[in-house]
């Protein structure tokens, strides 16, 4: 009788903790969903519906909130513009970083030490910091209203982040591998392109996807580089366009999920690439 | 004798590559990192509105100017009180959710995602669904609607109100931040052996003493790392702020950021701007440096 109440005792203090912990998670994620929920919400219900009824579900949903943004072109543009800027910039990071991580990963001269601590300096000030500066320069170059600035900057600024953990990773493929690579008369090139990244797919995938979030989300660098509007980015024009539209709650809603959503569709499909190039990111430096 | 020959040849083969492979990373970084910095300590020591050429020299006079402008102490302070309130409340509240959701809970996964997802979507977009949020009318403002049925409690100003200002920024902040610091947290639980804590239980620790000193301590690389990103992200925080209060209500919630903002941007003050610009570099580079140097420890589990 007693090795059953002990029994029992301990399951319902094992429950207990468990009850609650679920309890302040569902907490937690109903203050994460609930803002996003009343904006996907509001974007379906119409003007006069938004004024009279807040807080209700949109039932029947009403399209033409979205219907009356896709049908602009102007979202379209900024949709292009985020885009070009998005895969541009990550080409750039990809290529940039795996040469300078295959250097500092598998090669040895004289210095570098010290050319390893030069480009990872980026990581101790974030492009906030130094836009004002970029700002100078970029137009000492006359490239101010040019979407090449913008992806030469967000490229710049993802060099020293990215550099660290693909270096990591290169780290991590075994030396044996080169030598033969070598023995078997492959150039140093050779063994970069053929051979190691290749194998290194996971981790240029990691960095890839984080540097699309980063580039794609970037509202700074696009907002002090370009100020005709048929140049500007996704986050820019949101931007804008709260400002301008603040008193439709229905369309800025609708405006604002649009925006949101190839975002957050990204995330659903890459998830797995982007905490893994976070962890590692945060791990190594 | 062919192998003298060979060998010299390979390695200066070898560092024409090495240049090569270094260049363009090298080369985007000079030009958009360190000579644009350069530039602004040039530009810095003059009164310039970017018209023509910089003419008007001020010398070191920009740099007091900043430092006894009370708006921009006021920008100082609230940094540090960002810093802070992460370090004292946003940090632990990861922590407390990582090992609370810890390795095995079942629906463990769903929680990460949903926790790190506004991680994902832009400041931009967080700001203005914030904005609504917090609207002092209970018919747009959802978080006044729900206040509004508390008996005896009036719709609050929140972002207009000089004492809110600051606490709804960072709870913002923490809606959109937190997460990271969690997976991150969840990543450094991965790498400590269950046994640890197993071994601390069965010496006859609680829950409580096991997480707090084993978990904890080993978790000491991630902390560490975590408040870094948390300490720099506060000082140069500027989208949400920006685009939720522009800095007020009567600089209320300015930052350094806005500040270097308004006056490089705005006011077209461009040797003023850069000399704000210089000051916030200054404040980072001392701080990542104090903090390299105190993170000389070795980490508890790899000793590295």
């Amino acid at each position: 009788m007693a090795a059953i109440d002990y029994r029992k005792a301990d399951a319902f203090k094992k429950r207990l903790p468990r009850f609650f912990q679920y309890l302040v998670l569902t907490i937690i994620t109903l203050v994460i969903v609930v803002p996003l929920v009343i904006m996907v919400f509001g974007a379906l219900k119409t003007r006069g519906e938004m004024f009279l009824h807040p807080y209700t579900l949109p039932i029947p949903p009403q399209w033409e909130n979205f219907g009356q943004i896709l049908g602009t072109a102007s979202f379209w543009i900024l949709l292009r513009n985020s885009f070009v800027v998005m895969l541009c910039s990550t080409a750039g990071v990809l290529i940039v970083c795996s040469l300078a991580a295959f250097v500092f990963a598998r090669l040895e001269f004289k210095g570098k030490e010290m050319a390893f601590n030069f480009l990872t300096l980026g990581l101790m000030f974030p492009i906030t910091v130094a836009i004002m500066p970029v700002y100078l320069v970029v137009r000492e170059m006359h490239l101010i209203d040019t979407l090449l600035a913008v992806i030469l900057v967000q490229t710049a600024f993802g060099i020293s982040g990215n550099m660290l953990i693909l270096r990591g990773f290169f780290l991590s493929v075994p030396f044996e591998l080169q030598d033969a690579a070598y023995i078997d008369g492959c150039s140093v090139f050779g063994f970069y392109w053929r051979i190691l990244l290749p194998l290194a797919r996971p981790a240029l995938a990691a960095v890839g996807s984080l540097t699309m979030i980063v580039s794609w989300n970037d509202l700074l660098t696009p907002l002090v580089l370009l100020t005709r509007d048929s140049l500007w980015t996704l986050p820019l024009g949101t931007m804008q366009f709260q400002g301008q539209y603040s008193s439709d709650m229905a369309l800025t809603a609708a405006f604002v999920t649009l925006s949101a959503l190839p975002a957050i569709l990204f995330y659903l499909f890459a998830e797995r690439q982007i905490v893994s190039g976070l962890t590692a990111g945060a791990v190594k430096g | 004798m062919p192998f003298l020959r060979t060998r010299p040849a390979r390695r200066t083969q070898d560092y024409v590559t090495i240049a090569l492979f270094l260049l363009p990373a090298v080369v985007l970084f000079i030009l958009f990192l360190i000579y644009p910095i350069l530039r602004s300590g040039y530009y810095s020591l003059f009164n310039w509105n970017g018209l023509g050429p910089a003419t008007k020299f001020v010398g070191l006079n920009n740099f007091k100017e900043i430092l006894t402008d009370q708006v921009f102490v006021k920008g100082i302070e609230n940094c540090i009180i960002i810093v802070v309130f992460s370090l004292a409340i946003q940090l632990p509240l990861a922590l407390v959710l990582a090992i609370m959701v810890g390795r095995d809970l079942p629906g463990r996964v769903f929680f990460r995602s949903v926790f790190f997802m506004p991680y994902v979507i832009s400041e931009v977009i967080t700001a203005i669904i914030w904005i609504s949020m917090f609207s002092p009318d209970p018919e747009n403002g959802f978080i006044n609607a729900l206040l509004v049925l508390i008996p005896g409690v009036h719709p609050q100003n929140f972002l207009g109100d000089v004492n809110q200002v600051m606490l709804c920024v960072f709870l913002v902040l923490t809606w959109k931040y937190f997460g990271l610091h969690m997976l991150l947290f969840m990543a450094g639980l991965q790498n400590i052996p269950r046994e640890l804590e197993e071994a601390a239980m069965i010496d006859g620790a609680n829950r409580w003493q096991s997480v707090w000193y084993v978990t904890v301590p080993l978790l000491g690389t991630t902390i560490r790392t975590t408040s870094y990103l948390s300490i720099l992200g506060s000082l140069t925080q500027f989208n949400l702020v920006w685009i939720m209060t522009r800095g007020g209500p009567v600089n209320a919630s300015e930052m350094m950021a806005t500040y270097m903002y308004r006056y490089a941007f705005i006011r077209l003050q461009l040797g003023y701007g850069s000399a704000v610009a210089l000051v916030m570099l200054a404040f980072c580079l001392i701080f990542s440096i104090a903090y390299q140097q105190l993170n000389r420890q070795p980490d508890p589990l790899s000793g590295i």
